[in-house]
């Protein structure tokens, strides 16, 4: 009785009640993109990145729970689009340089504009103005590239049992903040979950950079979600 | 349009092309119609020192190299020598050192076969218009390398073939063709397979029989066309470079500081690259962002130098790869002990460094430390640093500091070009002096004519630009006292 059955895009999935649609789909090899969504991070449904339609309404997979005999869309040309142009946003609302960033090759964003086709921004640039905190001596806070997914901030409660990251503000000021003046000031250490979870090049560890070669990188031979499908082929 | 004009006239001619980025060159005439100075402007701005401030140290060598497309690998490679002295380690291990060599030898043998083949044969092969008046003065329509292709498909096959070898060499060491990532503070990221080996090892013969042929048409014609060629924006001048410290051989990676005047007499002997400033200075003038680099101790009217192929063949005790060697041997007999000054022989001396480069990674790619394991190096740690290497177009200074939170503070660069900056100025000046005074008319040969003496030294004015067919050119007349009298327009692939 624990079990329901739906499909995803007339695939039949078998799944556990109470489990979310992109757990759901994860283990039935149906890769849904997502980026705030992190492995069992509590979701918080923020980027939207994962919306499907479900029975016809457009809801975040991360955080809609499975129903039987419920009928999920989710590589529509409508969706794509949607998720394309979330994207895009993402891109053109912070500084994101692919050509030097050393995330290039690991980073989800990337990855994702890739498996989207999306090769120019569609939107025009807003160049915000943002700060590179260096302070702390292991890792480093670039501000130009988060895209507010809010992946350090529960990993830092939920995973390190520390409060080191929140948001402050709203809207389009919404942003990153440390818990003190800079992340120096923080207890936050280098083998924290939260520094390891950051999708993009905002959190990172110092002196890393660029020690994996092109070619060997990540995303470079295989699209993001290909380690999800490779369970439904098998 | 016609030019005439009773008082002192400038002309300008804008934009340079087949150089990298964009210039401008302004002709001043007296009021008797003769030549007094021509300047070549650089109205290009790129601000890279100001913006990497702020940034992560280790960012610093994927970063800059994004100054351009052409010989990023340089730029690369020198802000990686100077983080190698932030993290203490310059000592690099022999696999990090020979792979970074084999990386800089890639780029020097495709940046020199783009120049030589793709953006300067052209002036060399069609030359002669009908005139007989000079070697330089082809119809637009016919110099680019288009032209080249259908009328000497052979040499332009060999050209796009050597700059692609290059290109392999960057990308088996860099992981990229442009703008790679293999250099990294204190070493490399990778070494190279037996299988990237093999495959580049395949094609060295072919490689080295081509280059040792595009020695042998360079200085053929240089020989054959001597009379012409000498004079043709030539000037005495100083030559500096980096020269191996053990023994002054040429070295393109890695050394000291080296010059020779204009007969060869050295006047800097072998300084260490953290001196640089202890001998050199930067003047700034108001009506060019480049400034215009000069040894401190002659001052700026006499301290200034060449730097690129010609200079190094001149401030080289010899060069260490056989071929090369006897190459270089025959250079210097044109001139016996001066310093070779013609400007035009900077097309011999890089085709000469075409076939050591070859030469140099046909011995690395043999060597087995290229397999190796370890890569990166590290000791106590530095919070200034300068690195010099031998970009194509010559010497290219990095100078960083670093603060404890590894944050870049001060950046300074000295690109080859700027180096460069005041020798152009006079070999355009003596362009316009020797073709240009009297001249009521601005005929189409002689743009070209001041074209091909910038374009021996190989400028990079930044980006990467490329115009096929005619020249888009700007030219304007001035008065005495500084106003408009005339306005001549060209855009690219039209006839003026």
């Amino acid at each position: 009785m624990n079990r329901v059955t739906f499909t995803i895009d007339g695939k039949e999935v078998k799944a556990i009640r109470g489990q979310t649609i992109l757990k759901a789909a994860d283990a039935a090899g149906v890769f849904i993109p997502r980026l705030c969504a992190y492995r069992d991070l509590t979701p918080n449904g923020s980027c939207r990145v994962c919306s499907v339609r479900v029975n016809g309404r457009i809801q975040a997979a991360c955080v809609q729970t499975v129903a039987e005999g419920a009928i999920v869309e989710n590589e529509t040309p409508e969706l794509l689009e949607y998720r394309r142009n979330i994207v895009d946003m993402l891109f053109v609302e912070g500084n994101h340089f692919c050509m030097f960033c050393e995330k290039s090759g690991f980073c989800e964003l990337q990855a994702l504009a890739y498996r989207f086709g999306i090769k120019a921004p569609r939107y025009p640039f807003l160049y915000p103005k943002r700060d590179l905190d260096m302070s702390h001596p292991h890792v480093f806070l670039d501000h130009n590239r988060c895209i507010l997914c809010g992946r350090c901030v529960r990993a830092s409660q939920d995973m390190d049992g520390k409060n080191v990251f929140q948001f402050v503000e709203r809207g389009g000021r919404k942003r990153l903040q440390v818990n003190g003046d800079s992340l120096s000031e923080t207890d936050l250490k280098a083998t924290d979950e939260a520094v390891s979870v950051c999708p993009v090049g905002a959190l990172m560890k110092k002196r890393v950079g660029y020690e994996v070669p092109v070619g060997r990188r990540r995303y470079d031979e295989k699209p993001i979600g290909d380690d999800i499908e490779m369970k439904g082929e098998k | 349009m016609a030019t005439k004009a009773s008082k002192g006239k400038t002309y300008t001619i804008l934009p340079v092309t087949r150089v990298e980025g964009h210039g401008k060159v302004t002709i001043h005439m007296n009021d008797a119609g003769v030549v007094e100075y021509a300047r070549l402007h650089i109205v290009e701005f790129r601000g890279f020192e100001r913006f990497i401030l702020g940034r992560p140290f280790w960012e610093v060598p994927v970063m800059v190299q994004r100054l351009c497309g052409i010989c990023p690998v340089s730029h690369h490679l020198a802000a990686a020598k100077a983080m190698d002295r932030i993290v203490g380690g310059e000592q690099l291990t022999p696999t990090a050192e020979k792979i970074r060599r084999l990386m800089h030898y890639g780029q020097m043998f495709q940046s020199h076969a783009l120049h030589f083949f793709h953006l300067s044969s052209p002036d060399f092969l069609f030359g002669a218009d009908g005139t007989a008046e000079s070697g330089f003065a082809a119809p637009p329509a016919k110099r680019n390398i288009i032209a080249v292709a259908r009328e000497f498909p052979k040499l332009a096959v060999q050209g796009v073939m050597m700059r692609k070898y290059g290109q392999e060499v960057i990308l088996a060491t860099a992981g990229k063709k442009i703008h790679g990532t293999g250099a990294v503070p204190g070493g490399v990221n990778k070494n190279l397979s037996v299988a990237e080996r093999d495959a580049l090892l395949k094609d060295v013969d072919q490689m080295t029989a081509w280059a040792r042929s595009a020695v042998t048409i360079a200085r053929d014609y240089t020989m054959e066309h001597l009379a012409e060629l000498a004079p043709f924006g030539s000037f005495d001048s100083n030559h500096l470079s980096l020269v191996r410290e053990s023994d002054g051989a040429l070295d393109l990676y890695d050394g000291v500081l080296r010059a020779v005047d204009k007969d060869r007499n050295m006047i800097l002997v072998d300084v260490n690259c953290q001196r640089y400033l202890d001998v050199l200075m930067e003047e700034v003038r108001p009506w060019s962002y480049m400034k215009f680099p000069f040894l401190k101790e002659l001052g700026p009217d006499h301290g200034w130098y060449r730097v690129g192929p010609l200079a190094r063949l001149n401030t080289a005790t010899f060069i260490d790869t056989d071929e090369a060697y006897t190459a270089h041997k025959e250079f210097r007999e044109l001139q016996k002990d001066r310093s070779n000054n013609i400007t035009m022989c900077y097309h011999w001396a890089r085709m000469i460094e075409l076939l050591h480069s070859i030469e140099k990674i046909r011995e690395l790619l043999l060597d087995t430390d290229l397999q190796g394991k370890e890569l990166l190096t590290s000791g106590p740690r530095r919070e200034e640093a300068v690195a010099i290497i031998e970009a194509p177009r010559g010497t290219l200074f990095h100078h960083y500091r670093v603060n404890r939170n590894d944050e870049v503070t001060m950046c300074n660069l000295i690109v080859s070009t700027t180096n460069n900056n005041e020798p152009m100025n006079r070999a355009v000046t003596k362009v316009a002096k020797d073709h240009f005074s009297g001249r009521r008319e601005i005929p189409e040969k002689l743009l070209n004519y001041i074209e091909v003496a910038i374009r021996a030294y190989d400028p990079c004015l930044s980006c990467a630009t490329h115009a096929l067919g005619g020249m888009p050119l700007v030219v304007e007349l001035y008065d005495a006292g500084g106003g408009l009298v005339a306005r001549r327009v060209r855009g690219a692939g039209q006839p003026v």
